[in-house]
């Protein structure tokens, strides 16, 4: 069945003719007809413009042209991300309805390298939680076990991923929303080097963090994705001005001979799922055997770095999410004769924001009013730097740091809905790589032994190293599944009759 | 029964602060590539980033930098190796983002001065304004408002936002506190305001358009009583949209302000709109609790370094100073103070040079500008250089006055026909078939038919009552509809009659 | 660590432009005291000597050139609009202070 192939066998398989982009894209979009219903990974299936794109590259396909190595394979698009014409809410009611007029540039490049745009996918709102419960559409279900969540807040984009519904996808990773979605879905994602693919037309959650990156289901797939949207952007003024490294490359080598790989002590233990930990250690069983040094590393700031992210991204959302205010686009409410602007902005952003938005743009309020600027917003600030410089010291030592994605597997939906804080700690091992800019895998290790669901192993590398993270990650993946015998995915039972 | 001036300063001292806000004549927006032409259609000059959509990015313009640099330089000021834009937090509908993208701790230039010279009873006095900053920000959009009795805010049903404003580079020139100014304040004020303009229209920076909004004044005053270092509380004085606005807004407020202290009634620190038509001032506070802007770093943009030499050779090419300017234009043209205070007053100056560099004579230039065409422009309440008149057709008018083409009275109906609206000059003399008759035998025929009609006073004429000859000189110039050169009217006249 | 009352919350939400309920207004202070308790502890490492960092890379003077690039049009410009007069946005009567 193609939509089980990875995206590089399909690319494979357009180019020698055996299958057609439209009749891929016809595949998948088969596909979200058939399950969607159950996983609900999409808020909005673009079916007409899917396939016109599709059909715009079997065209050039046939007239002989140039193409991308992507070209006229389906993609399912994170609902952050703005493109023209087509429906973002970013998982809020806020923007219900909101077409966008321009086109974000992760979206030209796809353009341009003729990638077909399936739709859009669920998310918590504004990119604010690990559960995608926080959407205000309803909450995306784990294609492992429909009962329990499938990460966030780019859990729309992972599900499609496990459920077969797209073979690639494009997240956003503020404290974790790419990798730690990957590691539930027994997925692949990366957060790429801050400022390493442009932020323009995403929409903003945190700007010092936000980061948009690829998500696949093997390590050379996401490489793929990741070199097609990666690259310098003019209109990005915080947008890295320098050649990509040679990513493909990178994950098509996979040799950790040699390497240092530092594990980082602080990201184990206490509060770590047992059979999280007991993947994450024969990974490292693995990557020795493969001739890499495993070194243990200590990075005493990281106990710091939760409360530090919980500072800085509420309180560059209060700001980026003032613009929400009823008067130029999304909703209004309240709008009638004799009731001010003031009033309506209150009253549409009270109904407009999920509870949890809300909570952070209370918080990101406070953290910079004046007053509490300095011990809170500035402290955090400071405990960025130590951390930067925890990285650092870190990597004069080993070439990637090691530890589990998420402390524990996929929990069940509502069960941690109501306690900010636990929810809170799903992000742990994934915030210190957003706080110092870094990039960062996740990769599935296998499955737990309590639950037998995914658990993830999350790779880190130095800004601008974005290929040690292909290199290690590819060299663990093919270990891997040389142990297992078949990719993970092919766990996932149950969903749809003919899955 | 108002407090007078006289009373007020005899009792308290003011304390002067101004803030101006330039709008720059950039091409494009700070942020963005819109356009910034003024009075275009409503929102043809907007984009996401300007909009403020979800997702835009800032991208700054290299020009306005460049521009603020040169206006620090050109104030004294200390150009800052490091700075930063800042969010500055609040909602008001005519601001896209509800954050404006401004300066905070962090200003681009720092700890200049301007001096100022007011022309008093007591001679010219000179005073040093201190400048604490300039930094950069962004302007907002505009709001009309519909409904209600006047277009004013207060009243009115709703409102239409325009956004063509919002993002068109605005820099903010602050001074510290000018004490010392006595009952000179208001006149200081007003020098300052004048000299700032004139500093940044020697730039080349910005049209500096009071009436149109480009450069704009806020006027802090203060008073304390004579003799006493405790400031007093302020108001900040809004809507001063000319140098005879800001003069009658410190005047005012510090009469205002003194009735309140001497009533033993509390100033209140509030901003203040100045009404032209009255030269008074009205509370524009509505919210009885105090905003609070939650400055913080702005993520979406990296900081400002300036390169040593890039300042050098700015500073290097900066122009003449316009006090300096001033003295040499006066030696050159050799005016008299007085004249030269009138020009001055007038706003003339530069268009007199302008007509001077074209080669017009000075003392004619200034003649045209400060007399018939300063008349028009009384006339039709505008400023004489917003009239239709270029110093190119005054200069054309003054080369034909001096080769005896045109006649002064000649010469002041093509300055109206010009004005008018019926062409250049060259086009109005052609059009109306103005010209001066010169032709002897011509003048001869209309000299007889006069002493023909009129053979008494040609009689008193040639007894040598030489004055009588007015009567006559009247009627050839009415016969020659004003056309001929009354000089030498008179010359052939005389001869004609034996004087 | 002081609490946060109820009408911190309440003056937080006007600065936040978010109308909210007593019961809303209730929960959240009680819920913000226990995340404020739990993120003031970035306050034992922030010392005066260590600089913050409010930028993950060393960027420095990114610029474009003034150039002007085509607009959108005045009808993509609201397309969006929840309402819209004469070619511009169209709002509820505003409250605040005149520009």
């Amino acid at each position: 069945m193609i939509i089980k192939r990875n995206a590089a066998d399909m690319a494979a398989a357009l180019a020698n003719g055996e299958t057609t982009s439209v009749a891929l894209t016809q595949a998948h979009l088969d596909r979200i007809a058939e399950v969607d219903k159950d996983v609900h990974a999409f808020l909005y299936v673009d079916t007409e413009g899917a396939l016109a794109q599709a059909a715009l590259a079997d065209q050039k396909r046939a007239a002989g042209k140039k193409l991308s190595p992507l070209a006229g394979i389906p993609l399912a698009l994170k609902d952050v991300m703005v493109q023209k014409g087509i429906p973002t809410t970013c998982g809020s009611k806020m923007l219900e309805g909101w077409r966008p007029p321009y086109d974000s540039t992760v979206v030209s490049k796809l353009r341009a390298a003729d990638v077909v745009i399936l739709g859009k996918t669920n998310m918590d709102e504004f990119a604010m939680g690990s559960s995608t419960e926080n959407s205000a559409y309803g909450p995306t279900h784990n294609p492992w076990d429909l009962s329990r969540i499938p990460g966030g807040s780019g859990g729309g984009s992972s599900a499609s991923l496990a459920a077969f519904e797209a073979p690639l996808a494009i997240g956003t990773d503020t404290g974790g929303s790419i990798r730690q979605p990957a590691a539930v879905t027994g997925t692949v994602g990366v957060k790429p080097t801050y400022g390493g693919v442009s932020r323009y037309g995403l929409v903003a959650f945190s700007s010092s963090l936000d980061q948009a990156g690829p998500c696949g289901r093997t390590v050379l797939d996401t490489a793929l994705l990741h070199e097609t949207i990666a690259g310098h952007d003019p209109k990005d003024s915080t947008s890295i001005n320098a050649t990509v490294p040679a990513i493909v490359i990178a994950a098509k080598n996979g040799n950790v001979k040699g390497l240092k790989i530092g594990v980082i002590k602080e990201l184990q233990g206490e509060g770590y799922q047992a059979g999280v930990l007991n993947r994450f250690n024969e990974s490292l069983e693995l990557l020795a055997g493969l001739g890499a040094e495993i070194i243990e590393v200590s990075c005493s700031y990281f106990e710091y770095a939760l409360a530090a992210y919980y500072l800085i991204a509420p309180s560059e959302c209060s700001s980026n999410l003032a613009r929400f205010d009823a008067m130029r686009y999304g909703i209004r409410v309240g709008d009638k004769s004799g009731v001010s602007a003031e009033e309506v902005m209150n009253l549409t952003r009270e109904v407009g924001f999920g509870r949890e938005v809300k909570r952070r743009i209370i918080l990101g309020t406070y953290a910079l009013s004046s007053g509490y600027y300095d011990a809170y917003y500035g402290s955090a600030q400071k405990v960025r730097t130590l951390i930067k410089q925890d990285f650092d010291n870190a990597f004069t030592k080993t070439d990637v740091l090691v530890s589990p994605t998420a402390p524990t597997t996929a929990f069940k939906i509502g069960e941690k809905a109501d306690d900010p804080i636990a929810m809170y700690l799903n992000d742990i091992a994934t915030i210190p790589v957003n706080m110092a800019g870094i990039c960062g895998m996740s990769l599935p290790s296998g499955l737990a032994d309590e639950d037998n669901l995914p658990a993830g192993f999350q790779i880190m590398a130095p800004a601008m190293k974005d290929d040690r993270l292909y290199n290690v990650g590819a060299a663990l993946e093919s270990a891997l599944l040389s142990k297992w015998g078949a990719p993970i995915l092919s766990h996932v039972s149950g969903l749809g009759a003919r899955a | 029964m108002s407090l007078k001036y006289e009373d007020v300063i005899a009792k308290y001292e003011p304390v002067l602060g101004l803030e101006v806000h330039v709008e720059l004549g950039t091409a494009s927006k700070m942020f963005c590539g819109c356009n910034t032409i003024f009075g275009a259609e409503p929102n043809t000059q907007t984009c996401p980033v300007c909009l403020g959509l979800p997702g835009a990015l800032p991208v700054v313009n290299e020009k306005a930098i460049e521009y603020t640099i040169m206006i620090g330089l050109a104030l004294n000021c200390s150009i800052a190796p490091f700075s930063r834009f800042a969010r500055k937090n609040y909602f008001y509908p005519d601001m896209p983002k509800n954050f404006q993208t401004s300066q905070y701790d962090e200003p681009i230039c720092v700890n200049g001065f301007l001096d100022v010279e007011i022309d008093s009873n007591e001679g010219i006095k000179k005073f040093r304004v201190e400048v604490e900053r300039v930094h950069m920000e962004e302007d907002t959009g505009k709001s009309l408002h519909v409904g209600g009795a006047t277009g004013r805010i207060h009243g009115a049903d709703y409102s239409l936002l325009d956004y063509n404003r919002a993002g068109i580079p605005l820099v903010e020139i602050v001074t510290k506190i000018v004490p010392g100014t006595g009952k000179y304040a208001p006149e200081v004020a007003r020098a300052y305001v004048a000299e700032l303009r004139d500093i940044l229209r020697s730039l080349n920076v910005s049209d500096v358009k009071m009436e149109q909004g480009s450069l704009r004044c806020d006027a802090n005053v203060s008073l304390r009583l004579i003799g006493s270092d405790v400031l007093g509380t302020r108001s900040e004085t809004k809507n001063v949209n000319s140098l005879r606005s800001v003069e009658r807004a410190v005047r005012g407020e510090m009469i205002r302000h003194a009735e309140l202290l001497n009533k033993g009634e509390r100033v209140v620190q509030e901003t203040r709109h100045f009404q032209e038509d009255t030269g008074l001032t009205r509370s524009g506070r509505s919210k009885e609790q105090a905003e609070d802007y939650r400055y913080f770093p702005e993520p979406d943009l990296v900081p400002i370094v300036p390169d040593a030499t890039w300042i050098e050779t700015m500073r290097a090419a900066l122009p003449e100073k316009p006090s300096i300017h001033r003295k040499r234009l006066q030696e050159a043209w050799a005016v008299p103070d007085k004249e030269m205070a009138s020009m001055i007053n007038a706003d003339v100056l530069e268009i007199v040079e302008a007509t001077v560099i074209l080669g017009a004579d000075p003392t004619k230039a200034r003649g045209w500008w400060l007399g018939e065409i300063a008349r028009i422009a009384n006339e039709k309440e505008v400023a004489a250089t917003d009239l239709p008149i270029t110093p190119k057709d005054v200069a054309e008018i003054v080369a034909l006055v001096a080769t005896g083409d045109l006649t002064d009275k000649l010469a002041r109906q093509v300055i109206e026909a010009v004005i008018a609206g019926e062409g250049r000059p060259s086009e109005v003399i052609e059009k109306r078939g103005i010209k001066v008759v010169s032709d002897d035998g011509a003048l001869m025929a209309a000299i007889k038919k006069a002493i023909s009609t009129q053979p008494d006073v040609a009689e008193k004429v040639r007894g040598g009552n030489v004055p009588a000859a007015g009567a006559l000189i009247g009627a050839v110039m009415k016969e020659t509809k004003g056309q001929a050169d009354a000089a030498k009217v008179r010359e052939l006249l005389l001869k004609h009659l034996g004087q | 660590m002081a609490g946060i009352s109820r009408d911190d919350v309440a003056n937080l939400a006007r600065l936040a432009r978010i109308d909210m309920t007593p019961a809303e207004l209730d929960h959240l202070a009680s819920e913000l005291g226990v995340i404020l308790n739990a993120v003031a502890r970035v306050q034992e490492v922030a010392g005066q000597n260590v600089p913050p960092t409010s930028h993950p890379l060393p960027l420095q003077n990114v610029y474009r050139k003034d150039e002007v690039v085509p607009s959108l049009t005045p009808e993509a410009a609201l397309s969006a609009a929840p309402a819209s007069e004469a070619q511009r946005f169209k709002v509820p009567k505003i409250l605040g202070e005149e520009a």
